[in-house]
């Protein structure tokens, strides 16, 4: 609504600067020339908008023309007949102008719309059938598990129902942060993400990320390497610590049990660096480009994984302005890194 | 000792059959409201020990009933939802819950926030002494022991950490702690609590990285954590 009555503005008043500086200039351009002048402007003014700020600005300049170029000036008489045909036909262009630039405009957009639908479409496809998979197999994993243990089979013994218990809970985890990385994405496709800036103790954030990884029963260390006295930083920390979760929960799921995941966090003049990286097997390099898309996996991937993780972490660190990062280590492994822009405060407390 | 008895208020069937037997297999007894209303009367008829309330109710705002449930009930009230912003934790907080749990959540947990529920609802300002483990704080002589050494806090440092003391187990938002601590012209202010808590936690934990009993709720604020149980020094009476 307040855009429309923008363009109204901005129309009229473009309409009225362009006649003033012909008023001015008006003793060395014939009047018709003016209508030419006129006339274009409000092409112009129809390329970028609505049709009725234009249809307005068309008929203004029709009788600004008129009343202020047309001998005799400073009235709506028309002297002459080429005059009156002029005016006319003034009137008519400026509206066919105005007309066809809408329509043109209209097709643009339908075409660009079906092509968005079909790209979406496309996307669809592919989550539908990873998620389908990435969905199932927890829910067909607890349905089993739960249908062996109402069996009432007496060859269970208790360590068979041990097991059968724990795949259920790793299942319902699993199935957990499918869920979890869905819902994320669906907000970073709404475009609702606002990041709520305040203060974040970066090394507390790890340390309670990390917690919670370890929590889920992961087979590698995690190395934190953090100076005590890093400052405050000012940044969104629920989008930061879900990225690192991500990446953590990467390295954990595609390095060998034992690894070592190091975890670096620095912060140079206002730009917060954080590195993770292990000491696995690192990245195919001709698919380190794509690791960040949507729905991206890699070719040889090991079963499980949406191709959402890593794409949330892109999202919600561009969210913060930021960006990541993913390169090789010479050494063997995959280093992401993060950098983010951010005030920092080195408050302290006197003891 | 009577067992406390424990209101859920939850319209998911499924949800309320496992806390039941979560809850009644760890002692505790239970009774069970599926409605908004429902629930507000069973709570008015048998004031239970403590409420578990889920937000999303098919016939009144989980949001509103607890607005009710304060306007007389003084017990503890723990809030399960499904809903993990941080707004809608600090708001819920801000009416008056005294913990909350999104859902899914480990029954561990659950089990943990109870416990410390109901012990701080029992205490009550009465106790002037907090013991957890190798710490102890004693409200009466304002002093604070860390494995029978004196700790040496500032007066803000001390205001704070009893102020957590006295709210044990209970989340406090970080606009509740400036405000109470600081001021209200502070309220903006969360990188002084954040240094604040930094030493604090520098003072009287193991591992400040690994805080044992000042814990953070990510984006929301603090909980202090006493365990007495492993407390050898104090033995209670009464």
């Amino acid at each position: 609504m307040t855009g429309n009555r923008r363009q109204y503005w901005l129309s009229l008043g473009l309409v009225l600067v362009v006649a003033t500086v012909c008023y001015v200039i008006s003793a060395y351009l014939g009047y018709r020339v003016i209508a030419f002048i006129l006339l274009l402007t409000v092409s112009l003014i129809a390329i970028s908008f609505d049709i009725l700020p234009v249809l307005v600005s068309a008929t203004l300049s029709a009788f600004i023309w008129d009343f202020f170029f047309i001998p005799p000036r400073f009235n709506f008489h028309v002297g002459n007949t080429d005059d009156a045909i002029l005016l006319g036909m003034y009137f008519v262009i400026a509206m066919i102008s105005a007309v066809l630039t809408y329509k043109i405009r209209q097709v643009e957009n339908a075409s660009r719309k079906k092509e968005e639908k079909a790209n979406t479409l496309k996307l669809y496809d592919t989550l539908l059938n990873s998620l389908s998979h990435e969905l199932r197999t927890p829910i067909a994993t607890i349905i089993a598990a739960t249908d062996n243990l109402q069996s009432g089979n007496d060859n269970l013994t208790g360590e068979n129902k041990d097991e059968l218990i724990n795949e259920i809970s790793k299942a319902s985890l699993r199935l957990n942060q499918q869920v979890e990385n869905l819902l994320n994405m669906s907000r970073l496709e709404s475009g609702f993400i606002k990041p709520k800036i305040d203060w974040c103790d970066v090394g507390e954030l790890v340390y309670d990320i990390t917690r919670k990884i370890e929590e889920n029963g992961i087979t590698q260390k995690i190395s934190i390497n953090i100076n005590p006295n890093l400052p405050l930083i000012k940044t969104d920390k629920v989008l930061l610590g879900q990225s690192i979760y991500n990446l953590l929960n990467n390295a954990s799921l595609y390095t060998r049990p034992g690894s070592v995941i190091n975890i670096i966090a620095v912060i140079h003049v206002d730009i917060l660096q954080l590195i993770i990286e292990d000491n696995g097997e690192g990245f195919p390099s001709g698919e380190i480009g794509n690791v960040f898309d949507k729905f991206y996996r890699l070719r040889y991937s090991k079963a499980g994984g949406t191709g959402l993780g890593l794409s949330i972490v892109k999202g919600f660190i561009e969210a913060l302005k930021g960006n990541v990062r993913l390169e090789n280590i010479d050494t063997g492994g995959a280093r992401f890194t993060i950098e983010i822009p951010c005030e920092t405060s080195y408050l302290t407390v006197s003891p | 000792m009577n067992k406390a008895e424990i209101l859920i208020i939850d319209d998911e069937e499924q949800i309320r059959r496992m806390l039941e037997i979560t809850l009644k297999t760890n002692n505790y007894g239970v009774t069970e409201a599926a409605t908004g209303n429902e629930g507000l009367v069973m709570a008015s008829n048998h004031p239970p020990d403590l409420i578990l309330l889920d937000l999303g109710l098919p016939d009144k705002n989980g949001m509103i009933i607890l607005q009710e449930l304060r306007e007389w009930h003084t017990g503890p009230i723990i809030i399960l939802s499904v809903q993990n912003s941080e707004e809608v934790i600090i708001r819920a907080l801000d009416k008056g819950a005294n913990d909350y749990l999104s859902k899914p959540f480990r029954t561990g947990e659950l089990l943990a926030r109870i416990r410390s529920a109901l012990r701080s609802s029992i205490m009550e300002e009465s106790e002037p002494i907090i013991n957890s483990k190798d710490l102890q704080i004693d409200l009466l002589t304002r002093t604070v022991r860390k494995n029978d050494k004196l700790v040496k806090l500032t007066n803000t440092e001390y205001n704070l950490l009893s102020l957590f003391a006295r709210n044990d187990g209970k989340v406090l938002t970080h606009q509740y702690l400036l405000r109470a601590v600081w001021g209200p012209g502070f309220i903006s202010q969360s990188q002084y609590l954040r240094v604040f808590i930094a030493q604090i936690r520098k003072k009287i934990e193991d591992d400040p990285n690994r805080p044992e009993h000042l814990l953070t709720e990510s984006g929301v604020g603090y909980r202090f954590i006493s365990t007495p149980d492993s407390s050898p020094i104090v033995s209670r009476i009464g």
